[in-house]
C-alpha cells in the first residue's frame, strides 16, 4: 500500500563531542512514515535508535550536532527555532518514553499533567478539558477515570503510568507518536496489553507510530514496516513480513537467530559473535563486517550503501542471503 | 491482573504530621524558635524593662530577682536587652538569607538547564568567591559599603547566593536526567514552564532544608559582625553588640557577654534541629 509520508527524514547525522572526540551516533539515516503507518526501528542498544527519535523532534541538538533534513508534511524541522517547534511538539509529533516511572512529574497530579498538555494546545475551556481528560484516561483504560484524576503518579503502578503517558501524549490528538521502547520496563502481560492499545488507538486516530524496541516479537506484532539499525545507520529496511520471512541482511539474520524460539530446554542461546564496534572507532567498511561470517575483503575496505533491492525494500550489504525461506535457524 | 492502581488511601502509611510528631528533636527545634519568634514579634510582653533605660544606681548588679540576667556598666537591665535583641536577630536570619535563597534560586536554576557559556562563568563565579573564607568575603564588602545593619544585609546576600545556586544548579541537572523534563520539552512547553513548573519544585528540597542551616549560620555571624562593630551599632540591642559590651568586665561581670552568648547557641540550635527534621520528613519515601 502506497501512502503519501507525512514524516520524511532524509539523510540525517547526529554526532555528539565528548573531549575532543566526536561520536557520529547517527549516520545518514533515511525513512519516512506514512499516515497511519507504523515503522519499527530495532537494533541492539546503542545502534542509534533512540537518537533518531530524538533528532527528529529537535531534542538531540540541544547536546549534539544534528545534519540532514526531517521534513514534517513538508516542513523543514532542523532549521525551525525552539519557539517554532513548540507548537508542532505535542500537538503533531508526541513522543512516550521507556521509563513510566520517571516520565510523569512526580509533584504535580495526573490531572493537573493531563490539563497541561490541553492547555497548551487547545482553546478548550477550562470544563471541556477536564472532560477531555478524564475521556482520554477512559480511552487507555484507567478504570474510574473520574476520580482518579487527583491522584498522584505514585499511587499508579507501572502499567498504568504508561498508560497515563500515553493518554498525555495522545490529549491533544497528535498524527505521529514516537514511542521509545515503551514495553520495556513492564512485564510481559502488561507489555501486550500496552500494545494493543497503541495500535488500537493509532488505527482508530489514523496515527503514524515509530516504534522504537530491541524486541522482534514486538515487531512482529505490531509493525506495518521495519527498519534495522546498527552502529547509527539503518542496514535493511522494508514490509515486516517480507524483511522477517526473508532477511537479506547477515546482522538480521542475527538478531533473528537470537531469538529463542523452538529451542530445546538448556542448550546454549545464540548470540551474535563479537560486540558491536564502539562510535569512536568505526571500522572505514561496513560496520557489521568484523562480526560477519560472510564478510570478504571489500566489506572491510568500503561501506556499502543503501540501496534499493526489490520494490519496497532497501539493504546495505555486499553479499547479501537470498534464500526465500528457512534461513533463520 | 497485576494493572490495578495502588488504593490511595493506604491506612498503613503516616501522614507527614504524623511522622514529624515522633521526632523528638523536630519538635524542640520548632517549640525553641517558635518561643523565639515570639520574642522577636513582642519583646515588650516579656521584657520587665526598657532595654534603654538607665539606673544610675544599679550599674553592673549580678543577677537577681529583680534583674535575672543582671546589669551592665550604665545600669540597663540585661534581660531586657537580651529579649529585645531577638527582633534584630530573627530579623537578620530571615534578611541576611531570604534575598540570597531567591536568587540562587534563580540563577541556579537557569545554568543548570540551559549550561552553555553562563554556566561555565558560573562555575568560574562559584569558584572564585568559595576559595576566601565566607566571614572575610563579608567583612571586605561591609568595609566597602560602611558598617551598618542594611549594609551587612547587602554584603552577605552578595556572598551567600552562590552557595544556594550551587546547590541548586546540582539538583536541577540531576532532575533533569529524569524522563518528564524530556517529556515537557517533547510535549511542547515553553522552557520556562518546564523550568519552574516541573522542575524547580522537584529540586528545591535540598535549598530549604539548607536554608534552615543557613539562617542558623546567619545569626551567628551577624553577632559576629556585630561584635566586630561592623553590623548592628550601640546602643542597639543585639547579641553580638551584647557580648562585645560586657568583653571588658568578662572577669567581673560574666553574665554580660554569658546570656546574650546563650541566646545564639539557643537559636542556632533551634535552626539546626528544625534542618535536620526536615532534611528526614522530605526525603523521598518509596
Amino acid at each position: 500500500m502506497e501512502q503519501t509520508p507525512i514524516l520524511e527524514v532524509e539523510g540525517l547525522c547526529t554526532t555528539f563531542g565528548r573531549g575532543g572526540q566526536t561520536l557520529p551516533a547517527l549516520r545518514d539515516v533515511s525513512f519516512t512514515v506514512g499516515e497511519g503507518e507504523v515503522l519499527g526501528l530495532v537494533g541492539e542498544s546503542g545502534s542509534g535508535k533512540s537518537v533518531t527519535l530524538r533528532s527528529v523532534l529537535g531534542l538531540a541538538r540541544r547536546y549534539g550536532e544534528v545534519t540532514g533534513s526531517v521534513r514534517w508534511q513538508g516542513q523543514e524541522l532542523t532549521t525551525k527555532s525552539e519557539r517554532d517547534l513548540r507548537p508542532i511538539r505535542g500537538r503533531d509529533i508526541a513522543m512516550i518514553f521507556q521509563e513510566p516511572m520517571t516520565s510523569l512529574n512526580p509533584l504535580l497530579t495526573v490531572g493537573q499533567q493531563l490539563v497541561e498538555t490541553l492547555q497548551a494546545h487547545t482553546d478548550l475551556p477550562r470544563k471541556a478539558r477536564r472532560d477531555r481528560a478524564i475521556e482520554m484516561l477512559d480511552l487507555v483504560g484507567i478504570p474510574a477515570a473520574a476520580s482518579r484524576l487527583t491522584d498522584y503518579p505514585h499511587q499508579f503502578s507501572g502499567g498504568m503510568r504508561q498508560r497515563v503517558m500515553i493518554a498525555i501524549a495522545l490529549a491533544a490528538s497528535p498524527k505521529l507518536l514516537l514511542a521509545d521502547e515503551p514495553t520495556t520496563a513492564l512485564d510481559v502481560t502488561i507489555q501486550a496489553q500496552i500494545l494493543d492499545l497503541i495500535l488500537r488507538l493509532s488505527s482508530d486516530m489514523k496515527m503514524g507510530v515509530i516504534m522504537v524496541t530491541h524486541d522482534l516479537g514486538v515487531v512482529a506484532q505490531t509493525c506495518d514496516r521495519v527498519a534495522v539499525m546498527y552502529a547509527g545507520r539503518i542496514v535493511e529496511q522494508g514490509p515486516v513480513r517480507q524483511v522477517l520471512r526473508d532477511p537479506h541482511h547477515a546482522y538480521t539474520v542475527g538478531l533473528m537467530q537470537s531469538v529463542p524460539e523452538g529451542v530445546a530446554p538448556r542448550t546454549q542461546l545464540y548470540s551474535i559473535p563479537g560486540t558491536p564496534p564502539s562510535l569512536a572507532h568505526l571500522p572505514p567498511g561496513c560496520a557489521f563486517a568484523p562480526r560477519c561470517a560472510a564478510s570478504t575483503e571489500a566489506c572491510l575496505a568500503t561501506r556499502p550503501a543503501l540501496l534499493r533491492v526489490s520494490e519496497d525494500r532497501q539493504l546495505a550489504c555486499f553479499n547479501p542471503k537470498t534464500q526465500t525461506k528457512g534461513c533463520a535457524a | 491482573m497485576s494493572d490495578t492502581a495502588v488504593s490511595s488511601s493506604a491506612p498503613t502509611r503516616p501522614s507527614r504530621l504524623q511522622l514529624a510528631l515522633g521526632k523528638p528533636g523536630f519538635l524542640l527545634g520548632c517549640v525553641i524558635i517558635g518561643f523565639s519568634a515570639l520574642l522577636a514579634l513582642m519583646p515588650h510582653v516579656f521584657a520587665p524593662y526598657d532595654p534603654n533605660f538607665i539606673d544610675y544606681v544599679a550599674i553592673r548588679k549580678p543577677p537577681s530577682w529583680e534583674h535575672p540576667f543582671g546589669t551592665d556598666s550604665l545600669g540597663r537591665d540585661s534581660f531586657s536587652r537580651v529579649i529585645h535583641a531577638y527582633r534584630v536577630n530573627m530579623q537578620m536570619a530571615i534578611l541576611a538569607t531570604v534575598f540570597a535563597l531567591v536568587i540562587g534560586v534563580i540563577v541556579g536554576a537557569l545554568v543548570g538547564y540551559y549550561r552553555g557559556i553562563a554556566d561555565m562563568i558560573f562555575g568560574r563565579v562559584v569558584d572564585a568567591i568559595i576559595t576566601f573564607p565566607f566571614l572575610v568575603l563579608v567583612i571586605a564588602v561591609v568595609a566597602v559599603l560602611g558598617p551598618g545593619l542594611v549594609n551587612m544585609y547587602i554584603a552577605i546576600t552578595l556572598v551567600g547566593w552562590v552557595y544556594y545556586a550551587r546547590l541548586m544548579r546540582a539538583e536541577i541537572i540531576a532532575q533533569m536526567g529524569n524522563d518528564y523534563s524530556d517529556a515537557g520539552l517533547v510535549m511542547g512547553y515553553s522552557d520556562r514552564r518546564i523550568i519552574f513548573r516541573h522542575l524547580l519544585p522537584n529540586a528545591i528540597t535540598p535549598v530549604l532544608i539548607y536554608w534552615m542551616t543557613d539562617m542558623a549560620l546567619a545569626i551567628l555571624l551577624g553577632s559576629s559582625l556585630g561584635y566586630l562593630g561592623l553590623g548592628a551599632q550601640p546602643p542597639q540591642a543585639e547579641w553580638g553588640v551584647l557580648i562585645a559590651e560586657g568583653r571588658n568586665f568578662i572577669t567581673t561581670a560574666w553574665w554580660l557577654s554569658l546570656m546574650p552568648g546563650i541566646a545564639i547557641v539557643l537559636t542556632g540550635l533551634g535552626f539546626s534541629l528544625i534542618g535536620d527534621g526536615l532534611a528526614d520528613l522530605l526525603r523521598p519515601r518509596g
